[in-house]
């Protein structure tokens, strides 16, 4: 919608877009003679979004006052035919990104996303270069260690045996 | 009176910590035993000084001295006496000097040790010690001083000061505010102490760290004095990770256990960093490789650890204004960042001396995998650490808030940990040193076909969710590997030494407890992994308004609404509780209780749900609201919490695990001289582990 722009439109002509959209949709939608949505269904758009006071509590979840108001206005917005996405950009307009659970993909907000995987891309060509470097190092030498030995009972047995024998020697 | 005692037993922390820290270098530097001696006196002696002063807190506190703002601010006379005594470490202040105490107690500890092997540690892990002791009891005492009083001034208005300001009376309010109604929970009684004692231990092997670079001593002598004291604390972590798990899930009154909230990623932070220290600690005993990556694994640990305390409890990283405010946030971050240049200044300095003595031979040796683990934690760490600070950094350069919040993390850090468990099933095969595709192959493939039962059953029985149907696969892919490694091990004994399956077993993993205990606590996460799969992805959860005597269903149950009782009682809350039945397919099952508790003297409600509990699922049962007059309508929500109580149980293993691997040898040494022969004859690599 207007998610590219910084500044939302002003609320009366948000009101009026979104108005006009809402006659247009509740022409073809069944959804939007349902007198009172139920708690399920605020619940379901609540849980998208953040409580714009509390720290890091979603709206379904938050047992203050003014959530209680919040899913109250979410209530009647659904009452009144919106979808969910309109709802979310009416609580973006009225109260900034950060009641959306992640940031909005755009500014520095790509940042969020960008880096972990960058540092990570790294960290894979880090370990690719140490195994890298180390087997270089190696290919031309013979192994110092035997291969694998063979993983069944007389493997086992000898373990045993040789730790048993080490733990004497070394007390 | 009892606040100038303590205060003065405070400043004269302060004025021994540091005489111990110039005692210790000084006696370093001039090779001087006797100053070293001293120093470790006066290490000693911090100990018994901060207890006073924690003592002097309690005492205040279960006084109900409210002239006291900390009394004040964290008790009130209604509270139980448990919650008087524990509310030390309900607030910033008194959380403070419990860390100090906590950390004088563990280093004093540790200089009491045998140190014939390592003295040339001893000044310097002194110095680690003290300096950080110095970092917390000076935040006590020039900023967050947990004695300051109320005090009336000649003019009339309030004031809060230390001492009484010319002309000023004490004012001494009638009541407190009494603690966070969150944190009058057992739970919480215990969870802060827990994870407390995790951070403070890990201090120990991370002075030991710089020990080394300082001295030079670079060998694995300080890995081997320290994997115990990096083992408790990680223990510590742990425990308090879940214990503040299930707190959440117990009192908070939302259906989850974990939201990924900021305060909680600082405690996981640490924990991230240490479980990698601890993998990665391996590859160095066994092999001698990446001997700089384990410095800075644990100092990066220590600055977490730092990261963490400071946190958890202040509150401040929630906006820039909060941080810029605060006089504890710079201090803070300043610290943290001057330790952690120091420590990589030292480790710079020995770069060259900590070179990989050892070679990797094969790119699926366990060490490779071990490697690959470490990267997997490495990332979860860092999603971790950009999360929690990027509302900081948008604010800051935007003046935009924004939250990052669960399905962030969610999504990024999903497939690291299926990765992880991945290693996991795979690792405990793969041999030291050398493994291949093939010799791999041999030791996977039967538990592999096997444990592609579960997920196909899980089809059969209407499971179609493609995450969970690859999750559950890794969980039994994981389970069967590590049965399947204790299997082999107890039948080569018994046929051995004809011993029965229970001796076979014990000696088994008496005979290497880090490997067997580690193991449980694969299996622990694999139990515990269950549990998340089962609430992070088939929760389900219906809200409605019913009148008494009223039904709402969720899935096979029903509950139904009986009454509803608000009353009074004697601690200062007004209760809310309702009375439902619960029915399974028309089966009686039993009742709950959900209920609202409002705290009068802090004015907040809380929210504690109604939970029936079995291996299968919780139906977790919330108050949400009632009509107060008629009681008519009472509003419920439910959530239908599948397999979550394998997350509590295979907590519970995965803490025995850590006891098996961690609880001390008769006789320490037995490992050095056992790993000493590792030099010696190459087939050891592989025996010894």
């Amino acid at each position: 919608m207007n998610s590219a722009k910084k500044k939302p439109l002003p609320f009366p002509l948000f009101a009026l877009v979104i108005g006009l959209l809402l006659v247009g949709i509740s022409f073809f939608s069944v959804q939007a003679q349902n007198p009172t949505p139920s708690d399920n269904e605020v619940n379901k758009v609540a849980k998208e979004l953040y409580c714009p006071v509390c720290e890091n509590i979603s709206l379904d979840v938050c047992p203050t006052q003014a959530c209680a108001q919040w899913r109250a206005l979410i209530r009647e917005k659904l009452a009144a035919g919106w979808s969910e996405e309109q709802i979310k950009d009416y609580f973006v307009a009225q109260y900034g990104d950060r009641v959306l659970s992640t940031p909005p993909t755009r500014g520095l907000n790509w940042l969020v996303y960008i880096l972990p995987p960058l540092i990570f891309l790294g960290g894979v060509y880090l370990v690719y270069r140490v195994l890298r470097s180390m087997k270089n190092k190696n290919s031309d030498m013979v192994s110092p260690l035997p291969a694998e030995p063979d993983q069944t009972d007389p493997y086992f047995s000898q373990l045993e045996a040789e730790l048993e024998q080490h733990r004497k020697h070394g007390e | 009176m009892v606040s100038n005692f303590g205060f003065g037993a405070l400043v004269i922390t302060l004025v021994v910590s540091i005489y111990g820290i110039f005692a210790a270098v000084y006696g370093a530097r001039k090779n001087s035993l006797a100053w070293v001696e001293s120093a470790r006196k006066a290490m000693l002696l911090t100990f018994p000084l901060i207890s006073l002063v924690a003592l002097s807190i309690i005492f205040l506190l279960v006084n109900g001295d409210y002239q006291v703002q900390y009394v004040y601010n964290v008790t009130s006379s209604t509270m139980p006496m448990y919650l008087k005594v524990t509310a030390l470490w309900g607030g910033q202040a008194g959380s403070l000097i419990f860390w100090s105490w906590l950390l004088a107690s563990f280093a004093s500890a540790v200089t009491l040790r045998k140190w014939q092997r390592d003295r040339e540690f001893l000044p310097w892990v002194i110095v680690v010690s003290l300096v950080t002791l110095v970092f917390f009891v000076g935040m006590s005492i020039f900023i967050e001083n947990p004695f300051v009083r109320f005090w009336q001034t000649a003019g009339g208005s309030e004031a809060v000061a230390m001492f009484q300001p010319t002309g000023a009376t004490p004012l001494v309010p009638f009541d407190g505010r009494g603690l966070n109604p969150l944190l009058r929970h057992p739970g919480m009684v215990i969870h802060p102490p827990m994870l407390y004692l995790g951070f403070v231990s890990f201090v120990i092997p991370f002075a030991f760290a710089i020990a080394a670079l300082i001295t030079g001593r670079t060998d694995d002598r300080w890995i081997r004095v320290t994997r115990r004291w990096a083992l408790v604390a990680w223990l510590f972590l742990s425990l308090g990770l879940v214990l503040g798990s299930r707190w959440a899930y117990d009192v908070l009154g939302w259906g989850g256990y974990w939201a990924w909230d900021p305060v909680e990623i600082a405690a996981f932070m640490p924990w991230l960093s240490g479980t990698a220290f601890l993998h990665s600690v391996m590859i160095q005993e066994k092999r001698g490789l990446f001997k700089r990556w384990n410095m800075i694994l644990i100092i990066l640990t220590y600055s977490l650890v730092i990261f963490g305390t400071f946190l958890t409890r202040s509150g401040v990283l929630s906006s820039v204004h909060a941080f810029s405010q605060s006089a504890i946030g710079p201090l803070f971050f300043g610290y943290i960042g001057v330790t952690f240049a120091i420590s990589l200044a030292l480790l710079l300095q020995r770069w060259n001396a900590l070179r990989s003595e050892g070679e990797m031979h094969s790119l699926l040796s366990r060490e490779a995998l071990f490697l690959l683990n470490n990267l997997l934690f490495m990332g979860i760490l860092v999603v971790c650490f950009w999360g929690v600070l990027f509302p900081l950094i948008s604010e800051l350069f935007t003046g935009q808030k924004v939250t990052v919040g669960p399905p962030f993390y969610e999504r990024s850090t999903g497939p690291l940990f299926a990765g992880l468990l991945l290693l996991m099933g795979v690792a405990p095969l793969s041999a030291w040193g050398h493994s291949t595709v093939k010799t791999l192959g041999k030791a996977m493939w039967k538990p592999f076909v096997v444990s592609l039962a579960i997920p196909i059953l899980a089809y059969v029985l209407g499971v179609r969710h493609f995450a969970a149907l690859l999750a559950f696969w890794l969980c039994a892919f994981v389970a069967l590997i590590t049965l399947y490694e204790y299997y082999r091990g107890v039948a080569a004994r018994m046929r051995r030494s004809e011993e029965n399956v229970f001796i076979a077993l014990w000696n088994l993993a008496s005979r290497n407890r880090r490997r067997y205990g580690g193991y449980i606590i694969h299996i622990g996460v694999v139990l515990m992994a269950l549990g998340i799969i089962g609430i992070e992805l088939f929760q389900t959860e219906t809200q409605g308004t019913i009148p008494p005597g009223g039904q709402m269903a969720l899935g096979d149950y029903t509950i139904t609404f009986d009454k509803l009782d608000i009353f009074d009682t004697a601690d200062g809350r007004n209760v809310a509780r309702a009375v439902v039945s619960v029915e399974r397919d028309g089966k009686y099952l039993g009742q709950l209780y959900p209920r609202r508790d409002y705290y009068y003297d802090s004015q907040q409600p809380m929210t504690i749900p109604g939970v029936r509990s079995t291996m299968e699922d919780d139906l977790y049962v919330l108050l949400v609201d009632w009509e107060p007059i008629s009681s008519t309508g009472v509003t419920f929500k439910i959530y239908h919490n599948p397999l979550v109580n394998w997350l509590w149980f295979g907590g519970f293993v995965f803490i025995f695990g850590t006891l098996v691997a961690s609880w001390p040898d008769k006789d320490p040494e037995t490992v050095r001289v056992r790993s000493a022969k590792r030099k010696l004859s190459p087939s050891e690599v592989q025996s010894a582990d």
